[in-house]
């Protein structure tokens, strides 16, 4: 199976991890991302006000591109931005006018093409069953920590990725690669965000409140999708910190894809 | 209320965010789970009474329209449905809109750099602070 991609501006630069091992996983499962072609940045936050067009655009030409098939996404940011300017465009009838008068494709776009985030795409399109049949390398004994962060569930009446109280996507996908979940109660709390550019005594404290949540619940390390996460854990979190992963590099590790 | 400016902005901050300010029963749970509580001089609960009571000019006067973190935290959790970050949102944008009111210009951001930070944290930051 063949699934449009859409990396996004860090994946190619300071989260190689994420994006290379998202592919090779995913060719192991026998599906393939092809890149879009010259895709555009999301901005890194949705800008919530109805009136806002220019910022949502190149989300919109990335989803437009995506119409004959699905479009795939795994940096939190990227599949939070793209699932609400898709959201957007399917009911929001006048910023859906205004950016088709703007864009002029060949066809105008109202939402029609499903967004999935990979850990979807591993849930609903391959299964988890069939990961865990397809691991090699199970990572047994390892005691993961899930960090969902912000991004990837909320707001959830438009994201419908999973409950965003009380997830199990990241926990399901933990046992599909042999290893066991820790559930920590910062586990879908901020981190600090985009706040590290001028507050880093903030992220401190955020990315702090998430590492010592997942130390006192007895996790070895920790798995996250976005890299404005794993820089806040792994930079500005104070004192000893829990090792912390892109999810897909111990997929891929567990597929025997890791190079 | 208010003389016919801060009306005028009242109706252009729920235009803009789609929110109704009275649909908010005052229970603070936006506040109480809001990530920059501690930062903020406005909290998420105050920016909808003081909106409600059309004081966007007090607002949009606070640094407290910079501390939103776009965590979603009081969207998702609002019993009511009234999704006060979307205020915070319209009245940082009334802003910022403004010439020469940019929060973050350029040329500070080689100071605010570290080898490991990533482009989505400056490209959010921009989106945020910038127009």
């Amino acid at each position: 199976m063949v699934f449009h991609y859409y990396p996004g501006c860090t994946l190619k630069t300071k989260a190689i991890d994420l994006d290379k091992y998202a592919r090779a996983s995913a060719e192991a499962l026998g599906i393939t991302l092809a890149e879009l072609d010259n895709w555009q940045c999301c901005g890194g936050a949705f800008t919530m006000a109805k009136d806002e067009i220019a910022t949502k655009l190149s989300s919109v030409r990335a989803l437009a591109d995506s119409r004959d098939s699905a479009l795939v996404t795994v940096c939190s940011a990227c599949h939070n931005v793209i699932k609400q300017t898709n959201d957007a465009m399917k009911n929001d009838a006048e910023f859906a006018m205004k950016v088709n008068n703007y864009m002029q494709l060949d066809e105008p776009y109202h939402g029609e093409t499903k967004v999935y985030h990979y850990l979807e795409l591993l849930r609903d399109v391959v299964g988890f069953d069939k990961v865990a049949a397809a691991v090699k390398n199970p990572l047994k004994g390892k005691k993961i920590a899930a960090y969902y962060g912000c991004l990837l569930l909320r707001p959830g009446k438009v994201l419908q990725m999973d409950n965003p109280e009380n997830p199990q996507i990241l926990e399901d996908f933990i046992r599909a690669i042999g290893a066991t979940p820790v559930i920590s109660p910062y586990r879908n709390e901020c981190c600090g965000g985009y706040m590290a550019t001028e507050d880093k005594a903030l992220a401190a404290k955020k990315s702090g409140a998430v590492m010592d949540s997942a130390k006192e619940m007895g996790a070895d390390m920790m798995i996250t999708a976005c890299p404005l996460c794993l820089y806040n854990l792994t930079k500005n979190a104070p004192g000893e910190k829990l090792p912390v992963y892109y999810f897909t590099e111990l997929l891929a590790e567990a597929l025997g894809v890791k190079e | 209320m208010s003389n016919p400016k801060e009306l005028e902005l009242k109706e252009q901050v729920i235009r803009m965010s789609g929110v109704d300010p009275l649909k908010c029963m005052r229970c603070g749970k936006c506040s109480g789970t809001c990530p920059s509580y501690d930062e903020m001089e406005y909290h998420p609960h105050q920016f909808v009474y003081m909106v409600e009571k059309g004081e966007i000019e007090k607002l949009m006067a606070s640094p407290s329209i910079f501390k939103c973190l776009s965590c979603y935290a009081c969207v998702e959790r609002c019993p009511r449905d009234v999704e006060p970050a979307k205020l915070v949102e319209a009245i940082r944008l009334l802003v910022i809109r403004q010439q020469g009111a940019n929060h973050l210009k350029a040329n500070q951001i080689p100071d605010l750099l570290d080898d490991d930070m990533p482009q989505q944290a400056l490209v959010t930051a921009f989106r945020k602070y910038t127009k």
